[in-house]
């Protein structure tokens, strides 16, 4: 093991690992992330807490990370680049390490013009890569960058993103492999709804080896309204929502769409599991939490592991 | 070229109000260039600016020149003769311009007309394009001459992001995506093998996060 990460601990001995993702509020209540923590307690294997999603203000992910720690949550803290530069990264990197964080996913976020603060500086002063072979040094060599030593360097596992529906097509896996080369132990993915696109990237995935390399766990997103599809396929970055998805959505009545979005997620579910190469799955439920449990459940995959 | 913007009359005027003779000086070299503060570009802001002023019932002195270059000594002495007799320089230069104005003509206010954008081209006509943030450290050789710093709204040096559709950017439609650019130069240059390999961070300390850059040059100097 290279580190004392409950996740990596799921994935190392063979299991379909669940995380789902958390985003803090707009505020200070602690109770909200409480709340919402306590609807996935028991039902996943690691909770991501979201780093200003959509470059809105929100509470520190590293906050609320340790809020759920303290509920007995095995927090992943999701860290931007898009807000904070080198210095600033790599000390909270030692903070998250010192409050028990065990796991990192490396982004590089949404830019800052999608937000609530779009005349903020853009950072960027490192991308997502690189936070990633930045994390993996603090591990592996027990350096900062530049080389310096660290005292007591933290043992991250260390995660990062992949879009398989961006565009160049052909670059998406050459950028995952990227990734896993500098030091990612696992990925998540962008949602899912283009089965056939995702299958693709995977078989290339598997072609270069990097399924061997890293542990892959498949993004669901459960759409809640034919609305929300729309509004994903049109105006959420790197989305790719194909029509017959919006068209079935749209196909049943106004009041059964949302259990139609989670019957879409549980297939997805199903079929993501089947790929060789998929390690888990990711739940992005987006302001409804509350649906997670029934979603794994109704997947089979209620039961998680004791490691 | 340094690529610039004029401000509009409103804000030009919040700045002159308070004086009653103003010198209006253009530069004939990268803002004429687009547009925006050349020799003709100073001759019709001084006449907006006296009819502005008119409607107003105000009637300030105002003198126009324009120098081949705001930014060199050599050039604005050339208007020495000119100043005392003005309350204020209102300069077409780019910033830098406006600045070597105030260092040469130290008593007197120099206020931009301008806002000073990017480095950049012209495109085509009409249309500039920024292209260079002056990092310091010029990378343009392994990127097939498209430059991540500049051309990637995230200055991602191992790009593209998850945010790369059909060739634009997820900033806005109108921004091409650096990324996509970048490997369709170098695939057509069959050099796609430059990018396999992991870029570290880039060091900024060249760039102006190292302070306000100077080069002196002793072969030049007097």
């Amino acid at each position: 093991m290279k580190t004392e990460s409950r996740l990596e601990k799921v994935l190392q001995a063979g299991h379909f690992a669940v995380t789902a993702e958390c985003g803090p509020p707009k505020g200070s209540d602690p109770t909200v992330v409480e709340k919402k923590g306590k609807l996935l307690l028991g039902c996943v294997d690691a909770v991501n807490v979201t780093d200003n999603q959509a470059a809105t203000v929100r509470m520190a992910s590293m906050a609320a990370c340790a809020i759920l720690k303290n509920m007995g949550h095995e927090p992943i803290l999701q860290m931007t680049t898009r807000d904070r530069n080198r210095i600033a990264l790599q000390s909270d990197l030692f903070g998250a390490y010192a409050l028990g964080i065990r796991n990192v996913l490396c982004l590089t976020g949404d830019h800052q013009v999608f937000g609530n603060q779009k005349e903020a500086v853009g950072v960027f002063d490192l991308d997502s890569i690189q936070l990633v072979r930045t994390v993996r040094d603090m591990r592996e060599n027990g350096t900062i960058i530049g080389g310096g030593d660290i005292e007591s360097p933290p043992k991250m596992f260390v995660g990062a993103a992949a879009n398989p529906f961006a565009d160049p097509a052909a670059w998406r896996v050459v950028r995952l492999a990227k990734k896993v080369h500098a030091g990612a132990d696992f990925i998540q993915t962008q949602c899912i709804y283009n089965m056939q696109r995702f299958s693709d990237f995977m078989t290339q995935a598997r072609d270069m080896g990097l399924t061997e390399q890293v542990s892959i766990l498949a993004g669901i997103t459960p759409l809640k309204s034919v609305g929300m599809a729309k509004y994903m396929a049109t105006k959420v970055a790197g989305m790719d929502v194909p029509e017959d998805v919006i068209n079935r959505m749209a196909g049943v009545p106004k009041k059964k769409q949302a259990d139609e979005g989670i019957k879409i997620a549980v297939e997805t579910i199903q079929q993501v599991s089947e790929i060789t190469g998929i390690a888990g799955v990711h739940v992005m439920a987006i302001e409804w939490e509350e649906h997670v449990p029934e979603i794994l459940s109704a997947a089979g995959l209620d039961e998680r592991p004791k490691v | 070229m340094v690529v610039a913007e004029r401000k509009k009359i409103e804000e030009i005027r919040r700045m002159v109000d308070r004086y009653s003779s103003i010198l209006v000086v253009g530069c004939d070299s990268c803002v004429a260039e687009c547009a925006a503060g050349g020799h003709r570009e100073t001759m019709l802001l001084a006449a907006a600016l006296k009819l502005s002023c008119q409607q107003d019932g105000k009637n300030p002195r105002i003198t126009e020149a324009c120098l081949d270059r705001q930014c060199v000594d050599d050039f604005i002495e050339q208007i020495a003769h000119l100043v005392p007799e003005h309350e204020a320089i209102l300069s077409l230069g780019c910033g830098a311009g406006v600045q070597a104005l105030a260092r040469v003509y130290a008593d007197k206010p120099i206020l931009p007309a301008l806002d000073t954008l990017f480095i950049g081209e012209t495109e085509m006509r009409g249309i500039w394009q920024e292209n260079c943030l002056g990092c310091g450290k010029c990378k343009l050789g392994y990127f097939g001459a498209v430059c991540p710093v500049t051309r990637c709204s995230k200055k991602l040096m191992n790009g593209p992001c998850g945010g790369s559709k059909d060739g634009k950017c997820e900033v806005n439609p109108g921004i091409r995506c650096g990324w996509q650019m970048i490997i369709n130069r170098l695939e057509t240059l069959g050099e796609l093998d430059r990018l396999s390999e992991y870029v570290p961070p880039v060091d900024w300390s060249t760039s102006h996060s190292g302070g306000p850059r100077r080069v002196e040059r002793e072969d030049q100097k007097p």
